[in-house]
């Protein structure tokens, strides 16, 4: 007993089980693209991948702060609206004039203020993430219609030229600007996940909010951090959406945060918390811009059909994480 | 032990919540490379004890030193990082992180913000090899035993410098060889010099690891005692004490002889009832107007039997038949069907419905029972909430007043009420006595007496040897989650024996049947 060191205890499980779900969705996003590039040559163009993203890049920003909401566990319902919010503001600041760096800078504290208010809200009040966020949903909605009733079109030279701007390799492929920032927030991100403490404080506190505050982690600081993430993330997703559409609309990004949701699902984050990555969450992204141009390139499909597989999918993604999740007590 | 000079010492600590005393004048001391287990049954004040050393809650009155300086914990971090870590029975750990980010996390190494987790899986190897553990610490927690999972909490105690390691129940749910792990490293860490406090209910394990016992009840010092000096039997009367004989204004049991009362077909017979991690397999009958005592200590499987017999629990095998018949006990809606009733001991989270009226709490087995369709007319209600509402001298007697608003005795009172409405034929008590007063407990006992008078089975379960000797007819004995004996309870029996048999564990052979 003194000598023997313990065997018995060995790992159970060698298979990587935590990855399991972002290894399915990368299969998956394998596959779709195997079928797309069978069913249509045009389909193997470098570029059709870097639309996706150039389509999708402001999605993936906030899908990077939603990831780090569910991972602890919570969930933002507002960011769809802080989106169409930022966007607005700008917008508006920039009809009246102002400088379009003092608009940058504006419309990129107003997601974090609202994140950091709903993060409060939840960690002093006790109350449910759904319903704070709800609120904040409707606030934020409500102001997109309280600064104009109808589309405002941004005609600022900066805005315009990061709508334009296309950063290509010589055979003419191009990503936007808007791309490169994604890059960026999702690599910072996944540092910050990985190897920071507050990023393993999100972690822990999606696995078992009990434990991490017994073994004095921050519980409180790394909940409202995680909303004012959201956020952040919420308002630059904003912006590039501004330079994509060049305007700012009351109701843009309506039902986003839902898009926003399943995506980070998809890419294998569990909705209870304390597992997956961002890395997922861009694999995530990148099955829901495949389906839909999928869908573009059959064109007899009506575009709802993007929405059945989106379904699909989460359905058959949250019946899975269960699954892992059952097999793992 | 060592002869050194004690590393904490709690001296006259009292506390109580909200009027109810849960520690009264109590000494403690522990010393630097002992282990010394805390004994008590629930309700001694085991776990306030605990939690007034680690902070949790402050003392109303009463010192703590450490190291001979006066402390007072604002909370358990505080105490952690003044070297005294508590271990909780539920494993409080991330088991979606690594083994090694475990033990570090929040204390991880860093350079420049960011953590090193090269070195954080070398720090947790050469830490998991002092406890002779070989791991693999990039592994999530949680695809590891509960045994594992608790030496890992236990090694981010201890690396916190831990001097003052408080295991609660950590062994409440591992088996015979994972306990002796954990003792091979309770060991270690005693003769490193840790001084271990050590809280469980088995009684073997405490003669196994423990050097010294000390001992409470109802709040407050029974003792502290060498383990060497101190047997078994004395351990457990010591913990359930004999109680002055207070309720003497009781009628005897009736003294109905168990050979007539068993004559006949049993109302309930089970065989090879049993869950796994749950009791063992037991058989048991339990006749018309019997009165079928459970003792044992705290976790020994009482509560669990009654759950199974009520279907709250599903049984992995065996039999039941009732009134001679097969038939199954699998749910509660099958048990209350076959006329079982079931009082749990948690009134609070399982049995009252605090906002509830009175009235509307007695009814609720009865409605159950007629299903929701069929509501009761409110006359019948009144007559016969007025009429238990006497019967049980339930105070105050207006039947709209919520039950929270009724002492603990009462309230039990109105959970009684409840499952007597419905008429039962066996009615389950768990710990029915419990945390109530004495004129209240009287009251529950006579009413026990008179409803087995009046034909209905009852199956008492208490800690309370004297009151379970006072009423049962039949006394089934438990131990360490097995059914090891059943006693009839002639005049042969008294309390010695049953506890002997709690302590010892033989099966007496002088069993009815």
């Amino acid at each position: 007993m003194t000598t023997g060191s313990l065997t018995a205890g060995r790992a159970r499980f060698r298979l990587p089980r935590r990855q399991i779900p972002v290894l399915a969705t990368l299969v998956l996003l394998l596959v779709m693209y195997g079928i797309g590039v069978s069913q249509y040559q045009a389909f193997s163009n470098v570029q059709v991948i870097f639309n996706v993203f150039i389509d999708n890049g402001f999605l993936l920003v906030v899908a990077v702060g939603m990831t780090f909401v569910i991972l602890t566990g919570g969930i933002d319902l507002s960011v769809g609206s802080v989106v169409a919010m930022t966007a607005m503001v700008s917008a508006s600041l920039l009809q009246q004039g102002l400088p379009a760096a003092l608009v940058l800078v504006i419309a990129l504290l107003i997601g974090p203020t609202l994140g950091l208010l709903m993060g409060c809200a939840i960690h002093f009040f006790e109350i449910q993430p759904f319903i704070v966020t709800l609120a904040g949903m409707f606030f934020a909605r409500g102001m997109c219609t309280f600064i104009s009733g109808s589309s405002i079109p941004i005609t600022d030279g900066f805005w315009t030229r990061m709508s334009q701007e296309r950063i290509g390799d010589p055979r003419g492929n191009f990503v936007s600007i808007s791309v490169l920032v994604a890059f960026v927030v999702v690599a910072v991100a996944a540092y910050t996940l990985a190897y920071t403490r507050l990023g393993r404080n999100v972690y822990a506190i999606g696995g078992n909010p009990q434990s991490a505050l017994l073994m004095g982690l921050p519980l409180g600081r790394t909940r409202i951090a995680v909303y004012t993430i959201s956020g952040l993330c919420s308002a630059i997703g904003g912006i590039l959406l501004s330079f994509y559409t060049l305007s700012g609309a009351p109701l843009i990004a309506v039902g986003m945060e839902l898009d926003v949701i399943a995506a980070v699902v998809i890419g294998g984050t569990v909705l209870t918390g304390g597992s997956g990555y961002v890395f997922g969450t861009v694999l995530g992204v990148l099955v829901l811009g495949v389906i839909q141009t999928l869908i573009t390139f059959d064109g007899s499909l009506n575009s709802w059909w993007t929405k059945i597989v989106i379904g699909g999918l989460l359905f058959a993604f949250i019946l899975l994480q269960r699954l892992i999740g059952i097999r793992y007590k | 032990m060592t002869d050194n000079r004690p590393v904490v010492t709690m001296t006259g600590i009292s506390k109580s919540f909200l009027g109810v005393r849960a520690l009264h004048d109590v000494n403690f001391r522990l010393f630097p490379g002992e282990v010394h287990a805390l004994m008590g049954e629930n309700g001694a004040g085991k776990s306030t004890l605990i939690k007034v050393l680690t902070g949790v809650y402050d003392t109303d009155e009463g010192a703590i030193t450490l190291d001979g300086q006066p402390v007072s914990f604002t909370g358990p971090m505080q105490a952690t990082a003044a070297g005294v870590s508590t271990v909780f029975q539920e494993v409080n750990l991330c088991t979606n992180l690594s083994v090694a980010e475990n033990i570090f996390i929040g204390r991880e190494p860093r350079r420049l913000g960011a953590v090193r987790w090269g070195e954080v899986r070398r720090r947790a190897r050469t830490l998991l090899a002092r406890l002779d553990l070989d791991l693999d610490v990039s592994a999530p927690l949680g695809s590891y035993s509960l045994a594992i999972q608790q030496m890992v909490a236990i090694a981010r105690a201890i690396d916190i410098q831990a001097r003052v390691l408080i295991l609660d129940e950590p062994t409440s749910s591992l088996d015979a060889v994972e306990v002796a792990q954990l003792f091979r490293i309770m060991r270690q860490l005693r003769d490193e010099g840790i001084a271990i406090l050590f809280v469980t209910h088995f009684l073997d394990q405490v003669y196994e690891i423990a050097d010294r016992i000390t001992v409470l009840r109802n709040g407050g010092l029974v003792g502290e005692y060498a383990t060497a000096e101190l047997p078994q039997l004395s351990l457990v009367e010591k913990m359930i004490g004999k109680e002055l004989d207070v309720l003497e204004g009781i009628e005897e049991r009736s003294r109905r002889n168990l050979a007539v009362l068993e004559e006949g077909t049993p109302l309930v017979a089970v065989s090879d009832f049993g869950r796994a991690g749950s009791v063992e397999p037991f058989s048991l009958t339990i006749h018309a107007g019997e009165v079928v005592g459970l003792a044992g200590l705290l976790g020994s499987g009482r509560t669990e039997v009654a759950r199974l017999l009520f279907g709250a629990d599903r049984t992995d095998g065996g039999q039941v038949a009732v009134d001679g018949t097969p038939s199954s006990l699998r749910t509660p809606a099958q048990a209350i069907g076959h006329g079982v009733g079931f009082c749990s001991e948690n009134r609070r989270a399982e049995g009252i419905v605090a906002d509830l009226s009175v009235r509307e709490n007695m009814i609720l087995a009865m409605q159950a029972a007629r299903g929701w369709l069929r509501p009761i007319p409110r006359r019948r209600q009144d007559e016969l909430v007025d009429k238990y509402i006497k019967a049980l001298n339930i105070r105050p007697s207006d039947p709209e007043v919520p039950v929270r608003n009724l002492s603990g005795g009462n309230q039990q009172k109105v959970l009684l009420a409840r499952w007597l409405i419905t008429e039962p034929r066996l009615l389950i008590l768990d710990e029915p006595t419990r945390g109530i007063d004495i004129g209240a407990k009287t009251e529950i006992q006579k009413l026990v007496t008179q409803l087995s008078d009046g034909g209905m089975a009852v199956l008492f379960i208490s800690a309370e040897l004297e009151e379970v000797l006072r009423l049962s007819h039949k006394v089934a004995v438990m131990r360490d989650r097995q059914m090891v004996a059943q006693l009839a309870n002639d005049d042969g029996l008294d309390a010695d024996r049953v506890m002997q048999t709690i302590a010892s564990g033989s099966h007496r052979e002088e069993a009815d049947r």
